[in-house]
């Protein structure tokens, strides 16, 4: 006796629960129940689970019967012949959808001829156990499960060709590759993903070798002709938004070029892009700094007096201009409204990114490097028949990680190039290395890929053969561009006087607690303090109580707010974020002293 | 034995002097020996650490660097040993931190001749494993009617830890509250004062069921293995103060990890030597190369005081000079309140002090001060 559960709830009991799920399952596949319901038997509880309800992974499996696949080859020639469609299959009985509890029961297949009288499934595909982006990865069977996911993780990286609508859209952080290409060595989830529709990389020549020891530590090579000819490049486009908002009081802000009396007024020159409405012209070459739309805002606080002031108020500039370290061309410029009914003004820039030392470049198969060096066309390596790479990879990448489909691929490329044609390499059922090999004998090349390659700044031959072939690149979103940061002076925060963080802030980089220490144990007192001085500052300290002093430039007056005027005031260095915790001690009502002395 | 001139003596530590006496050829010329040790000396000088040299934050790092590699291996170690031990870096701080009770405590008993040849191995272990009374019963309940406790005894489990009646009768006669009586099988333990609760009945058995019957207090596991032409027992749990006692341990091998026991039985310096011990056995393990001095520094501040102190705010920390120095480890706000109370003066003495200050900190080319003050007109 075996009880029935309906979504979780008791329903009733059962004397053959094998035989109930059977009948069932046969029910399902003749349609009288939905194809989503799934009809799981526990085996250890003795109990049947049917779940009809919502937020259950589904997957499709082709129905076994009697060691035979009921989905037939007459199926598959219907298909092709678009006589029927997949739901006729589901219909026919043919495919089921089961769940992850209903896959308990079932004994499934991994490939047709595997199949025995035990089997009730069998595998659509053995590529349905990997994701879209995973399946991506040609020859991934070749590799470690990890690689696998680093390579499937660093696609969705990639720059491409994310809508074909780009160009009057608004989105944040947008790169779009300038000649993107659809891969040589692809897979069947290449077609059924229509890729051609959004490719996001290039294929290219890649020789496995050093080169000067600029490709150590994943960094890879690129030639300077490449770059010319266009590879890797790719445009860079960010929106700046201005909104005139509406404040109480009826004021409002104002999109326009500022007057010269606004609070806060830049420079003539940083107004120069602005047409008369104050928003800049497209085509524009904008840099650091320029405005790209001007705006003025009502004054922040309105005193009394302000209001009975014959003068009018004077108004804050509020403008939107390039941070630091941003250029560009405005791209596009958009007047509309917000769902307030304000006015929006959504600008757009562009900025063109050539590939450049610190761009990060990967393959398919995870192994992803920076550009290490960027080398003129005539100092590559070339081989006999003029073939001169486009990225040298450093071959330290490959033994540890044991990414043997990146070899291939490599390989794959290279026949395909040569022969004209699109390699298949869809994992577990790719074109055979051996085929790819035999190609490459056939057209006159070694059969392991390599080729002498001769020294492109001496001219000699390479004692070694070099492996070299076409590969699939793909240009990472990662771009130095977007993250070189250094400073010397800059902003500062206002309460503790110490420099700001982060690289939007122009901030310092932080010789932190651990970095102190290091100077510390090397002994260089004096080196430590000239580092730590950061916020140094000259506070007055009066000697009779104490307390910081108060230094009157106005009148020329020193006095202590506790002692009075008749004491000796010294003026003492100290860190001005110390300073800060004296204050903080007093608002504890703890009275902190500094007792001075004589240094010598 | 080669003679050494008395000045050469103070000028170098003992050992050093031994490995010359027995290295030096006996024939040796008084010039080429007066040569030899001045060299000896010029090395030993130079190879001392300098003024102002910032040993403990040297020996912090180099503890510190290769802790963060112990991280990672940590885990690997887990479950491998017969006995599930605590190493890397979980036991290290817990050894720093000198935490009273620490997660496996173990000793490694050593014997006595002829035991430690492996005689009576077996027996012996025995003797010193903890039994309990509800080691060897089989089923406890209570009784509520007759508000007593009834024990079924497992006859097999005390054949096993060599417990007999007597054992139980007298360990259970010794108690004032309860009155034991045994019959067969059947242990019935009865309150002396009558119509106890039945929450005073529950904590009785409890207490009942962890009543000592024979072993070592705290031995709660028992592990005899060969190591080196010699039988010791490995076991779980620690009793330093009883097992020194037992007639057929050797007490001079005999060692426990647990560092406050040992301070407790032999005193500081033992505990100073088991700690360093403790700590360098872990980072060897670990395959780490941690110079022994470094640890030796840091366990001879923990143990200056004559007590194990922790590398922590209730511990070496709180007996730092400074206010600000002990402010800005942890719970400033208690530090700076707390000396706000008394009226504390910071002297500006240590490194952290200055650091706050921006002042050149008093350590390494910081420490030099001029001693004479200018007398000017």
């Amino acid at each position: 006796m075996s009880d029935v559960y309906l979504n979780g709830k008791f329903v009733g009991t059962t004397e053959n629960a094998l035989g109930f799920t059977e009948k069932l399952r046969e029910e399902r596949r003749k349609q009288a129940i939905p194809p989503s319901v799934s009809i799981y038997h526990d085996e250890e509880s003795d109990e049947v689970q049917i779940e009809s309800i919502k937020g259950r992974t589904l997957r499709p499996l082709i129905v076994v019967k009697n060691g035979r696949a009921v989905l037939t080859e007459r199926h598959i020639q219907q298909l092709e012949k678009k006589e029927i469609t997949w739901s006729d299959l589901v219909k026919q009985g043919a495919i089921e959808y089961l769940d992850a509890s209903e896959e308990e029961n079932a004994y499934i297949a991994f490939r047709e001829q595997d199949i025995t009288p035990e089997h009730t499934h069998l595998e659509v595909s053995p590529l349905a156990m990997l994701g879209l982006a995973a399946s991506l990865v040609p020859y991934g069977n070749f590799n470690q499960s990890t690689r696998l996911n680093a390579g499937s993780k660093n696609q969705k990286q990639a720059l491409g060709f994310y809508a074909a609508n780009y160009p009057v859209r608004m989105d944040m952080d947008v790169n779009i590759l300038h000649y993107p290409q659809k891969p040589i060595v692809n897979s069947i989830m290449h077609d059924v993903s229509k890729y051609e529709k959004h490719p996001v990389g290039q294929n290219i020549v890649v020789a496995i070798m050093s080169y000067k020891g600029y490709n150590m530590e994943d960094a890879i090579i690129i030639n300077q002709g490449s770059i010319d000819r266009g590879f890797g490049r790719s445009s860079y486009f960010r929106p700046a938004i201005a909104e005139e908002l509406r404040y109480p009081g009826g004021l409002v802000d104002e999109v326009g070029i500022p007057d010269k009396d606004v609070k806060g007024y830049k420079s003539e020159r940083d107004y120069r892009y602005l047409e008369g409405d104050g928003i800049v012209y497209p085509e524009a070459v904008v840099d650091e700094g320029d405005v790209i739309i001007g705006k003025t805002s009502p004054p922040r606080f309105l005193s009394s007096m302000d209001e009975y002031s014959l003068t009018t108020s004077i108004r804050r500039e509020s403008s939107v201009s390039l941070k630091h370290g941003e250029k560009g061309v405005i791209d596009f410029v958009l007047l509309t409204e917000n769902e307030e009914g304000n006015k929006l003004i959504q600008v757009r820039v562009r900025d063109q990114r050539v590939p450049e030392i610190g761009d990060k470049f990967t393959s398919r198969h995870g192994q992803k490097g920076v550009v290490g060096l960027i080398v003129p066309q005539a100092d590559m390596p070339f081989s006999a028949s003029g073939i001169v790479p486009d990225i040298i990879f450093s071959p330290h990448g490959i033994p540890s990680r044991m990414t043997i489909s990146h070899l291939i691929e490599l390989l794959g490329g290279k026949v395909g190039a040569l022969s004209g044609r699109y390699i298949d390499g869809t994992t577990f059922d790719a074109e055979p290395e051996e085929r790819l090999r035999k190609d490459l004998l056939d057209m006159g090349f070694n059969e392991n890929g390599t080729e002498t390659l001769y020294n492109g700044l001496t001219g000699e031959q390479y004692k070694a053969k070099i492996f070299i072939g076409n590969m699939y690149y793909l240009k990472l979103k990662h771009m130095v561009a977007n993250k070189i940061h250094s400073r010397a002076r800059g902003p500062i925060q206002l309460l503790t006087r110490q420099p700001t963080e982060g690289r939007a802030k122009e901030g310092g980089l932080r010789l932190g607690e651990m970095e102190k220490d290091t100077f510390v144990a090397h002994g260089a007192s004096l080196l430590l303090k000239e580092r730590f001085d950061s916020d140094r500052s000259v506070i007055p300290i009066c000697e009779e109580s104490g307390n910081i002093a108060v230094r009157d430039i106005l009148r020329n007056k020193s006095y202590c707010p506790i002692a009075g005027e008749n004491v000796t005031i010294n003026d003492i260095e100290m860190p001005y974020a110390f300073k800060l915790i004296l204050d903080e001690f007093k608002s504890l009502c703890i009275y902190p002293k500094i007792e001075l002395e004589e240094k010598y | 034995m080669v003679t050494i001139q008395k000045e050469y003596l103070n000028a170098l530590p003992k050992k050093v002097i031994d490995d010359l006496k027995k290295e030096l050829p006996k024939d040796i010329s008084e010039k080429k020996l007066q040569k030899i040790l001045d060299e000896c000396v010029a090395t030993y000088e130079s190879m001392k650490v300098d003024p102002g040299e910032s040993v403990g934050l040297v020996s912090a790092e180099s503890i510190g660097e290769p802790g963060t590699q112990m991280t990672l291996n940590t885990f690997h170690f887990a479950g491998v040993a017969e006995m599930n031990v605590t190493t890397g870096l979980p036991r290290i701080i817990e050894i720093l931190d000198g935490r009273k009770e620490i997660s496996t405590p173990m000793m490694d008993i050593y014997l006595a001749e002829p035991y430690s040849k492996g005689e009576d191995i077996k027996k012996i272990a025995l003797q010193i494993k903890e039994t309990k009374l509800k080691d060897v019963a089989s089923e406890i309940f209570i009784n509520i009617a007759d508000s007593a406790i009834e024990i079924t005894l497992d006859r097999s489990a005390m054949k096993a830890a060599g417990i007999t009646d007597a054992h139980i009768t007298k360990a259970l006669s010794g108690a004032k509250a309860v009155a034991a009586k045994l019959s067969g099988d059947a242990l019935n333990v009865k309150a002396k004062s009558k119509d106890l609760s039945i929450n005073d009945l529950y904590k009785l058995k409890e207490k009942v069921r962890v009543v000592h019957l024979s072993g070592v207090k705290g031995i709660s596991q028992v592990l005899p293995v060969k190591r080196d032409d010699e039988y010791i027992i490995i076991t779980a749990g620690s009793n330093l103060m009883d097992v020194l006692g037992l007639p057929y341990v050797n007490p001079k091998k005999t060692v426990t990890n647990n560092i406050h026991e040992v301070s407790e039985v032999l005193g500081i310096e033992a505990a100073r030597q088991a700690t360093i011990n403790e700590v360098f056995k872990v980072i060897e393990s670990q395959g780490l190369n941690v110079d022994i001095r470094h640890i030796m520094l840091v366990v001879d501040t923990m143990t200056a005081s004559g007590e194990i102190k922790g590398i922590t705010r209730y511990g070496v920390v709180s007996e730092k000079a400074s206010v600000l120095a002990r402010a800005s480890f942890e719970t400033p706000i208690k530090h700076v309140l707390n000396a706000a109370l008394i009226g504390e003066r910071d002297e500006l003495a240590s490194v952290v002090e200055n650091v706050m200050l921006n002042q050149p900190i008093p350590a390494g080319t910081g420490l030099p001060q001029l001693m004479v003050k200018a007398q000017g007109k």
